[in-house]
This record gives structure tokens, C-alpha cells and sequence, in this order.
């Protein structure tokens, strides 16, 4: 491959090489201007978990937190609830809740650490929007035999009261459960899976 | 080889503190930061909160990032070092603002993050190393590297009181601070020196903690960018035979 | 199929014939030499400051009470903000040193000479445009330098007889320094300068590449063609001075760096001490220096003892390099060819300019106002007398062909 006495070969392999390092480096450059669009110091401390005293809680009551500007339910689910929960199965589409989004300690029927508190983050795993809280047992426009749950009004997702997500909606999963500890009998802590972990 | 002596060079040029712009006379004691000594940073924290907290914030430092930067625990820092209901990852602010300051004290005492990048660390490590006892001011204090300071001598219960001692009253360069026997304090000069240089390589860490990581990024990159350097030179040679 | 792609585009925009008209068949002389290299490293610098301001202004908050504080933020709380920060105001430092140099060199080998005189001009205006992106920058990390430096120079806005009151207020919007001022002084250094500095450098290289780069024997290339009327002396800029180049860069690279990680402050001259404290519009700092590449013109502001007179030193130090084009009258370009006393003058006129940007930085003492006195004079001797020692000086006869 010599011509005019010029060395191709060793041309085209110092090019190769040469753009090759430069790629790496442009590469690099590009390193902190990526990262620096992550979330910043303020924002993760703006995001830190936040404690709810659910003493007053009552039984069928729902309040709504706010964790990294995320609405949390907190739902003292009622013994019949809890049982209407283990009947309807058999047309919830991820019953055992593979697919889905949650701490392990709440991979289970209630997707919750206490069977009886749900904490669940209020956001539709379809598009995002906000589920509506129905907790009542009757016919809906939605849904002739509404058994209580979660209604998304963006695009008609339903809910379970454990957050499970029915067949032949457009959600894909589960809502999703933050972690949480129990940190006493009246006071919860959401964004962090156990004391000291942060 | 050779990359590696310049390297060190510069690392070298660092570690001497830069000579501050500086109208003042009075002659500063050297003193050069350490930021790989933890020990003496996680004492400089200790000290900040006990001694400066109280009239002076860091608010652009927070507590989080000390603990991770010094080594200390987060425990161990919301109970000790963490004196309010601050979260750990709040800014180490005292909660007064500077026109609180300005009302209490006349002047508002200064944020404290930054200090040591408007001064230099040899004006600090001086500066509050050389107040004394003037029964004229209204603290009953003032300080040799800044006259009339309007911070008081809190450091008197510490290293004892001192009192001015001038070869030449008018020349301020000819003065020296000596003990004044009544007021003992309870550290032996080097003792305090050595609190004091811990106190300001904390100040130098606060303000700009990077540094480290800083230094250490720029090895790599540079060494890098030399690897690319000898490729380009290669290149440029091989084309450059064209040319006669 | 790349080459079907690109027959797709050149019918449709002239790529291949931009490439060739730009890089591949735009003939350089093969004789440049190290001066060459700033006008490639400040186009690298423009890129930088463009992208890390970018990426700077999606952190920071242009008004009085966030500004510095958000400064803060970036270097603190932003995963690499410090790195961005550093790299956007080393390069406005660094933007400098290479368009001084550029300059220099220009002058050096006459490059602003006949056909020359519009780079020249074009050049000049970049220079201004980018004085005024780093004074309103400075502003904006609402430090205590930056309050008082931008006082000092809307402060010379007032020496204007008649509407100097006036004009002073409008500038800034307020009856003092301002979040108002630093408002408009964010847009301006974010949107609209960059945008003039943008179309001046395009308009930079269409002149140059029209007439054709000079050289250091200041000779044309274009006047010893081959029989396919490529210059004899000229070679494709792209690959010979693309490779070249990149060993520049790569150098420069390597110093740029070096500066970011290792001396980000350099000493107080790229950072100033007094600029890590908030803005306070009643204390002054002790000792105002403006940033190092504002200090030449400052220093000739200082030694001027009346307050439009300086502004009128001033204004002419910068208004005689426009007209550099028009005062040399010699028959050569090259320094290598001018006589004795060009080369004296040139000499002289880059001592004086060191030696006020130093005592720029200072402070003002009686010896150092002397100082200031004495170069004044001899950088505007430099342009004074240019007309009559390049035209009546002996000069060498230039080669035929680039050496």
C-alpha cells in the first residue's frame, strides 16, 4: 500500500488510533455535564423520608403524605377489606405482585408490612397520574361490580385496595410501595427500608 | 518518569499557601492546611460547633456532607456536633440572618463557609491567634492583625489573658502579646496553636471540600490527556513527511 | 451507502463543496509557526464557554439574594457543578491570554495589512464583544468584586459630559448595582453577546478564507501558483493543519487542566479572593483590582488624573488597534523584514502592555502612578509614530518564497 512513498497502513492505524483516544476523551468530557443533571445535594435533601404519626389513623380512613413531591396513601385498611382482598384474585393481573414495584417485606397478599396499614405511592403506573381512593362496594360508570379501590381518571386503571392492578386496564403493574419502617406502634417513616440506612 | 516529578511539583506548589493580597502589616504566621489529616479536621468541626456556632454559620456546608468528607458517622454527628433540630442534611446554619446580626452585635458576624478563600488560611490561623486584653473597647478586647475587631477574645478562659507588650508604641509590627500571670487559661500555648490550626483546616476543608477529589481527578485526566498528546505528535509527523 | 448519503446531501446543501472550500482545498501556508496555533485554541475555548455557561445557567439564579448562593450550589451541591464552574471561569481567563496573543501575532506579521484590513476589523469587534461578555459575566457571582468592579466601570459611564448621570442610571436600572442590573446583565451575557460573538467569529473566517491566511514572512502565497493555480507554497489545510492543530490543542488541553484541578484560582488572578464574599453595597473591599484582563486599560484610567481623560485613554488604547491597518505605512508585513525601529517599537509597545496589565493589579502607590504615566506614554507612542518610522525606517528585502 505504498504510494509516492507514503505508509498507508501506519496512516490509517494512527487515525484509528488517534480518534479513538479522542472519542474516550470527548467521552469524559461529557461526564459532568450528564452527571450534573442528576438529582443535587439539595434536591436528595429535600427528598429525605419523612415521619407520619398515624395514631389517629382510623380504620377505612386514607391520608396522603408527600415524599420526593410524590403523593404516598396511607390507608388503615378494615378486617373486611383485608378478606375482600384475599377473595378477588382471580382477575388481578400480577396477584403475587412478580412484575411490580416494592420492598421485599411487602412482596406479599397485602403488599404491606402490617397487614392492616397500606402504604403505596399514589402514582399510576401507566402514565402517572393520580388514582382516585373508592373505597365503597357498588356499581360504578367504570365498573358494574366495583369491589373498592383505586380509579386512575387519566385513563381508567383500576386498583385493588392493596394497590393490584386489574386485567385489561392500561396500566402495566402494581402501584408501587415505597420503602418504610415502623420506627414505634404509632409513627412511620417513608424512604428508608430500615433505621440507620440511608 | 519525568510526568510524574512534574506532578509531584505541582501537587508541591499547593501545599505552600498562596501569598494573599493583603494591606495588612502585621507580619501572619504561617500556617499550611492538611486536608488528608482527618483527626485534626473531625477536632476542627468539634471546635467550630463549640466555639463559632453560636454567632456564625456555615450556610453553604451541610452537616451530611462533613460527616461523609471527615469520616464521622451520622449518628455520631446529629448527637454531638448537630446542637438544634437540624436535620443532618441541612446547611449549618445557626438560624440568625445578617440583619439579626446586624441588630444584636452592630455589625453581622460573618458567614463562615468561605472564609478561608477572602482571608487565607495564614490571616485566620494569626487572627485568632492574637487577641488581647484592651479595657478601652467594648468588648474589653482587640486583636493585632485586625485593630478593633469586632469580635471579642472568646478564646480567653482557653489560652489565659494577654495583654500587649510594644518595643515602639507606634510601630505595631514591634508588638508582642505576653500572659498575663492573673488570668491563667487552661491550654498550654501549643496546645492552643495546635486547636487553632485544627479550627482553620477545618475552614480551609469548608471551603472548598472538593480540593482532594479535585487533585485527584486532574492526575488522571492530564495523564490522559499526555497518552492523547503522543498519538497526536505521531500523526502529525506521519503527514507531515509530505511537506518539504 | 455513506457516499450515497453524501451525493443525498450535496444535492441538496453544498457539504462536500463547504468541506473542500473550508478545510480540504483552503490552502495555508506551510510555514506557520507556534503563533498560529491561538486562533484554532480560542475557537475550542468559545465551544467550552459556550457549553459549561450552558450548563451553568440551568443551576444558576440571576437576583440579588439567590445569586451567590446558587454560586455556592453549583460548586457544592451539584454532582460536578465545581468542575463546570471551574472549567467557565478559567476559560474566560484563558479566552483571553489566547485572543492576546492572537493579536500579537497579528501585529507581529503585519496580518492586518492590505487585503487584510476587515479580519482585522472583525477581530477587533470580537475582542470588544468579548471585553463586555467578561465585565457583565463577572457580575453574575454577585461577589464583593464583582459589585465593585462593575461599580468602577458604570462609574465611567459618568465622566460623559451631559448625559453622564443619566446614562449611568439607565445602565443600571436602579440607583445602584442591583438584582435589576444583574438581571439584565445575565440576559445580555447569555443570550446576546454570545450571539454577536457567534455571527463576528463566522464573519472572521468568510474575510479570512476570502483573502487567505498571511504568514510570518508576510509574503503571498498566491503569487506563485502551479499551472492548476494552487499556490507552490500552500498546503490543504485539512489533513496538514488539522493534525497539526490537534497537537496544539492537546497541549493547550494539558496547561487548561492543569490550571482547572490544580490552581483554580490562580493565585487571585482568575479568582479573586474578595469575590468569595457576598456583594454588600456599603463596604468596599480594601484593595479593587479588576479581573487581570481589563487591568492594562485600568491602569492607564488610574494614571490619567482627570476623570475624563482617562475614560478618553481609555477609549483611544483600544481605538488606535482599530485603526492599526491605516497607521502602518511600511511596504512589508513581517517584522522579520520591517527596520530597526519597528522592531524597537514592537518591543517597547508588548513591554508596556505586560507592565500596565501588572500595575493594573496593584495597588495605587505614588511610584507605581509613575510607572503607569511612563508606559501610557510608550504604548501610544507605538501607534503614534507608527506612520512615520514604518515608512522612513530601512527595511530587508522579503524572500520570494516562504522560508
Amino acid at each position: 500500500m505504498e504510494k509516492d512513498g507514503v505508509n498507508q497502513e501506519r496512516r490509517r492505524f494512527l487515525i484509528a488510533t488517534t480518534s479513538i483516544a479522542g472519542a474516550v476523551g470527548l467521552a469524559g468530557a461529557a461526564i459532568p455535564f450528564i452527571k450534573s443533571w442528576t438529582p443535587s445535594e439539595k434536591a436528595k435533601a429535600a427528598g429525605a423520608s419523612v415521619k407520619v404519626n398515624i395514631q389517629t389513623l382510623e380504620a377505612g380512613q386514607q391520608i396522603i403524605v408527600e415524599w420526593r413531591g410524590r403523593p404516598i396513601f396511607l390507608l388503615r385498611r378494615t378486617p373486611e377489606m383485608l378478606s375482600n382482598l384475599k377473595k378477588n384474585i382471580y382477575n388481578i393481573l400480577d396477584p403475587e405482585s412478580k412484575k411490580s414495584v416494592q420492598p421485599n417485606n411487602c412482596k406479599n397478599t397485602f403488599r404491606s408490612i402490617n397487614d392492616d396499614l397500606l402504604v403505596i405511592t399514589g402514582i399510576c403506573t401507566h402514565l402517572g397520574c393520580s388514582p382516585k381512593y373508592l373505597p365503597e362496594i357498588k356499581p360504578m360508570p367504570f365498573d358494574s361490580k366495583w369491589q373498592g379501590g383505586y380509579h386512575c381518571p387519566c385513563h381508567g386503571s383500576m386498583f385493588d385496595l392493596a394497590g393490584r392492578v386489574y386485567k385489561g386496564v392500561p396500566a402495566p403493574t402494581n402501584l408501587d410501595v415505597p420503602p418504610y419502617y415502623f420506627e414505634n406502634n404509632d409513627v412511620i417513616v417513608i424512604g428508608q427500608a430500615n433505621e440507620g440506612l440511608s | 518518569m519525568m510526568r510524574i516529578f512534574i506532578i509531584a511539583c505541582l501537587l508541591n506548589i499547593l501545599n505552600i499557601s498562596t501569598a494573599w493580597p493583603s494591606d495588612d502589616l502585621y507580619p501572619l504566621d504561617k500556617m499550611t492546611p492538611d486536608l488528608l489529616n482527618k483527626a485534626s479536621l473531625q477536632r476542627g468541626v468539634k471546635y467550630f460547633m463549640q466555639y463559632c456556632f453560636g454567632c456564625h454559620s456555615m450556610r453553604f456546608q451541610r452537616y451530611q456532607r462533613v460527616a461523609k468528607d471527615l469520616g464521622i458517622p451520622d449518628d455520631l454527628m446529629i448527637s454531638h456536633l448537630i446542637f438544634n433540630e437540624d436535620k443532618i442534611s441541612d446547611f449549618m446554619f445557626n438560624g440568625m440572618t445578617p440583619a439579626m446580626g446586624k441588630e444584636w452585635f452592630g455589625a453581622a458576624p460573618p458567614d463562615l463557609t468561605l472564609v478561608a478563600r477572602v482571608r487565607g488560611t495564614d490571616w485566620l490561623y494569626t487572627y485568632l491567634r492574637t487577641f488581647y486584653y484592651d479595657p478601652v473597647t467594648p468588648w474589653k478586647s482587640n486583636n493585632l492583625v485586625f485593630p478593633n475587631a469586632g469580635m471579642p477574645d472568646i478564646f480567653e478562659p482557653i489560652k489565659g489573658r494577654m495583654i500587649k507588650v510594644c518595643q515602639d508604641p507606634a510601630d505595631q509590627n514591634t508588638c508582642s502579646l505576653q500572659p498575663d500571670p492573673k488570668y491563667p487559661g487552661i491550654m498550654l500555648p501549643d496546645m492552643f496553636d495546635q486547636m487553632i490550626y485544627d479550627l482553620v483546616n477545618f475552614m480551609a476543608y469548608s471551603a472548598e471540600p472538593i480540593k482532594l477529589e479535585r487533585q485527584r481527578i486532574g492526575v488522571y485526566v492530564i495523564l490522559f490527556l499526555c497518552l492523547l498528546l503522543i498519538l497526536a505528535c505521531l500523526l502529525k509527523r506521519e503527514y507531515w513527511k509530505d511537506i518539504h | 451507502m455513506a457516499s450515497k448519503l453524501l451525493l443525498w446531501i450535496d444535492e441538496r446543501f453544498p457539504l462536500s463543496k463547504l468541506f473542500k472550500e473550508h478545510l480540504s482545498e483552503y490552502y495555508a501556508p506551510k510555514n506557520f509557526n507556534i503563533w498560529y496555533i491561538f486562533g484554532v485554541l480560542s475557537l475550542v475555548i468559545l465551544v467550552n464557554q459556550l457549553l459549561t455557561g450552558l450548563w451553568l445557567t440551568m443551576s444558576y439564579q440571576p437576583s440579588a439574594e439567590e445569586a451567590f448562593a446558587s454560586v455556592e450550589y453549583i460548586m457544592r451541591d451539584v454532582h460536578l457543578g465545581w468542575l463546570i464552574r471551574y472549567l467557565h471561569s478559567t476559560g474566560a481567563s484563558a479566552f483571553f491570554i489566547v485572543i492576546y496573543l492572537h493579536m500579537f501575532r497579528g501585529i507581529l506579521y503585519g496580518s492586518y495589512q492590505k487585503p487584510r484590513e476587515l479580519v482585522w476589523l472583525f477581530g477587533m469587534a470580537i475582542y470588544l464583544c468579548l471585553m463586555a461578555e467578561g465585565f457583565m459575566g463577572y457580575l453574575l457571582p454577585w461577589g464583593q468584586m464583582s459589585y465593585w468592579g462593575a461599580q468602577v466601570i458604570i462609574s465611567l459611564f459618568g465622566a460623559i459630559p451631559w448625559i453622564g448621570e443619566a446614562l449611568q442610571e439607565w445602565i443600571r436600572g436602579d440607583y445602584l448595582i442591583s438584582g435589576i442590573t444583574l438581571n439584565r446583565f445575565f440576559a445580555l451575557h447569555v443570550i446576546a453577546l454570545p450571539i454577536a460573538l457567534l455571527g463576528l467569529v463566522v464573519l472572521h473566517i468568510i474575510a479570512l478564507h476570502e483573502v487567505g491566511s498571511n504568514n510570518p514572512d508576510g509574503i503571498e502565497i498566491k503569487d506563485n501558483k502551479d499551472n492548476k493555480g494552487i499556490p507552490l507554497d500552500g498546503i490543504p489545510f485539512h489533513p496538514y493543519y488539522t493534525v497539526k492543530d490537534l497537537v496544539g490543542v492537546v497541549i493547550f488541553l494539558i496547561v487548561f487542566c492543569a490550571v482547572i484541578f490544580f490552581f483554580p484560582e490562580m493565585g487571585g488572578y482568575f479568582l479573586e479572593h474578595a469575590n468569595f464574599e457576598q456583594a454588600d453595597n456599603l463596604k468596599t473591599p480594601e484593595h479593587i483590582a479588576p479581573v487581570w484582563y481589563f487591568s492594562p486599560f485600568y491602569a492607564m484610567l488610574r494614571a490619567v488624573p482627570d476623570k475624563l481623560g482617562g475614560i478618553i485613554i481609555m477609549g483611544s488604547a483600544l481605538g488606535f488597534l482599530f485603526v492599526l491597518p491605516w497607521l502602518d505605512r511600511s511596504i512589508v508585513r513581517s517584522i522579520r523584514y520591517k527596520g530597526v525601529f519597528s522592531k524597537i517599537a514592537i518591543t517597547v509597545f508588548a513591554i508596556s502592555f505586560i507592565a500596565l496589565a501588572y500595575l493594573g493589579t496593584q495597588a495605587v502607590t505614588e511610584s507605581n502612578t509613575l510607572y503607569s504615566r511612563a508606559f501610557t506614554i510608550l504604548y501610544f507612542a507605538f501607534f503614534l509614530f507608527m506612520p512615520f518610522y514604518t515608512r522612513y525606517e530601512k527595511t530587508n528585502l522579503p524572500p520570494k518564497r516562504v522560508t
